[in-house]
């Protein structure tokens, strides 16, 4: 732990514009943040002020109109890191089922992909069972997506985003349809796998528990345009457990998040 | 798997086509309508029985070039679907030539086919493509255009090619309108390979019509007709069967994950 953090993602002076000239719309300004190699962490922000943009940016589905942004230490589009994505909608696929769905990084993303080819999906299909088991979801592999609840498509869609066991994993409110327990035990099994295989973790939520009990870090967005305001670290003992986020510095810490996001709200357009 | 709305899902449509010939058969009765200005309908049923045997031929032969031209008109329909579909730009460049073709009228391109090729199967087989083709293309195109790009965006964001993309997300995606076509295609492929026969041939239901209606004979002519209906509700049902095998997922069938 001497040798000093390789950055696994860089925002220098981004800027996002949708639409052009009059019409057009600033959603990111001068946004800057770096990521180190095995970081977790954690985005927190109004609705609306970006927090989706900032990971299309990174996954190279769109590009910055204006500065750079380094994955995995080259300029985005030529990078070879794996990435793991959970989108905030579970887009899952009518045509196939649950356990398909799953396994289609694999269908894609080397090394799996050649095998994947060769030897048709049996061992895979254990590997997608054991996922799908974790999450509560064991016995909907055959399911298709339609037939599956809001919350366990989004469990599904975790799993998509963990079975090639990607380098850099992106969840985007991955947990927002679930019940309070089953989201719990979920931070339970998403801290285990990062602390197991330490995957650089990077996650938006409006849950500000969330943010305190799994992340190494938290920034915070604000709005109008959006841009990063406030870079913390997070320094409880790990494993947490739900009983850290009753201890009062875990209490001062949501509530300085929180006020740090109300004064976001009520900013208003300041533009350069 | 309830007994009774398939048994509705047949049956209705059944009891529409009989009532149809009741009446008909009544009316021609009634008014005293003479057999050589329109036949009843006992009589056209009764002519194919009794002219099977020397139909059958004809049937057949037309039900092969049908195929024929229709498995053409699929492998010429999807290439140029996937070729359109797959860029915006191609879509708007090739549309209006698409459309232009399409509203030739096929009559118009038989003589042509028939200088080119002499009479016979060649240019029925070519008529019964250029008639299906249509749709395919239309259909495909738009299947692959209208394809959400939050589906592609999960397969871009693994770093697919655009090639992945089209194999995992566009091409499946496009299946439901590839199938919805053909149902339609092969019915038009069959309307292409009869109006060649009846322009040049000597074999196929088209040509037996040419013949009927030469001979005065209208009773043949429409049971020409009756067989062709007959054999155009066949296909069309036998496509309309692959459709909800191939693509139940579409109609969202439960049973689907069961099977
Ligand atoms: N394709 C687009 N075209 C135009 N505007 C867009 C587009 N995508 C996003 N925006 C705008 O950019 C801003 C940021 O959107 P984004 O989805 O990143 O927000 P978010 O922080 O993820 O919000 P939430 O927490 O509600 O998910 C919004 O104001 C939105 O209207
Ligand atoms: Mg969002």
């Amino acid at each position: 732990m001497t040798q000093p953090p390789r950055r696994i993602v860089q925002l220098e002076d981004v800027k996002v514009r949708f639409g052009s000239g009059q019409g057009g719309f600033l959603a990111l300004d001068r946004t800057n943040f770096t990521v180190n190699e095995g970081d977790f962490v954690a985005m927190v922000g109004p609705s609306g002020c970006g927090k989706s943009t900032v990971l299309r940016l990174v996954a190279g589905l769109l590009r910055a109109s204006e500065g750079q942004v380094f994955v995995g230490g080259r300029e985005q589009g030529a990078e070879k890191l794996q990435i793991g994505m959970a989108f905030q909608n579970p887009t899952m696929m009518p045509w196939l089922t649950i356990r398909q769905n799953i396994m289609l990084p694999l269908k894609i993303v080397e090394p799996y992909a050649s095998s994947f080819r060769a030897q048709k999906d049996g061992a895979f299909k254990e590997r997608a069972d054991a996922l799908l088991a974790k999450v509560g979801l064991s016995g909907f592999g055959d399911h298709r997506p339609w037939q599956l609840s809001g919350g366990m498509l989004q469990r599904a869609n975790l799993c998509r985003a963990l079975i090639h066991e990607p380098k850099l994993l992106m969840l985007d409110e991955p947990f927002g349809a679930l019940d309070q327990f089953t989201r719990e035990e979920l931070w339970s099994i998403l801290q285990d796998l990062w602390m197991d295989t330490r995957p650089t973790v990077f996650l938006v939520t409006h849950d500000l528990r969330e943010a305190g009990y799994l992340a190494s870090r938290i920034l915070v967005m604000g709005t109008k345009p959006g841009r990063v305001t406030e870079d913390r670290i997070v320094e409880f003992t790990r494993p947490r457990t739900i009983e850290t986020t009753f201890e009062p510095d875990f209490t001062m810490l949501t509530q300085n998040l929180r006020a740090s996001i109300v004064s976001a709200r009520t900013e208003l357009g300041a533009t350069a | 798997m309830t007994f009774s709305p398939r048994f509705r899902e047949y049956f209705d449509p059944t009891a529409l086509i009989l009532s149809i010939f009741v009446i008909w058969e009544l009316a021609c009765l009634v008014f005293h309508v003479s057999p050589i200005v329109l036949p009843r309908p006992s009589q056209i049923i009764t002519m194919l029985i009794v002219q099977m045997p020397a139909l059958w031929p004809h049937i057949l032969q037309t039900l092969v070039t049908t195929m024929i031209g229709f498995t053409a008109g699929i492998a010429l329909g999807v290439l140029l679907g996937v070729i359109v579909g797959v860029s915006r730009k191609a879509y708007n460049t090739a549309y209006p030539l698409l459309v232009g073709f399409s509203s030739i009228p096929k009559v118009a391109v038989v003589p042509i086919l028939v200088l080119w090729f002499g009479s016979g199967a060649i240019p029925a087989i070519l008529t019964a493509m250029v008639t299906c083709v249509f749709p395919i293309v239309v259909n495909v195109a738009t299947g692959l255009a209208t394809t959400e790009p939050e589906m592609e965006d999960v397969l871009k964001a693994l770093g697919a090619s655009r090639r992945q993309v089209l194999w995992n997300v566009g091409l499946p995606r496009a299946m439901p309108y590839f199938f919805a076509s053909l149902k339609i295609a092969v019915t038009l492929a069959f309307v292409g390979t009869v109006l060649s026969e009846t322009v040049a041939s000597n074999r196929g239901i088209g040509t037996v019509m040419m013949m009927a209606s030469a001979s005065f004979d209208i009773t043949l002519a429409f049971a020409g007709l009756f067989a062709l209906a007959i054999l155009g509700v066949l296909l069309y049902g036998a496509f309309a069967v692959l459709e909800q095998r191939v693509c139940g997922w579409a109609s969202r069938k439960n049973d689907m994950a069961t099977v």
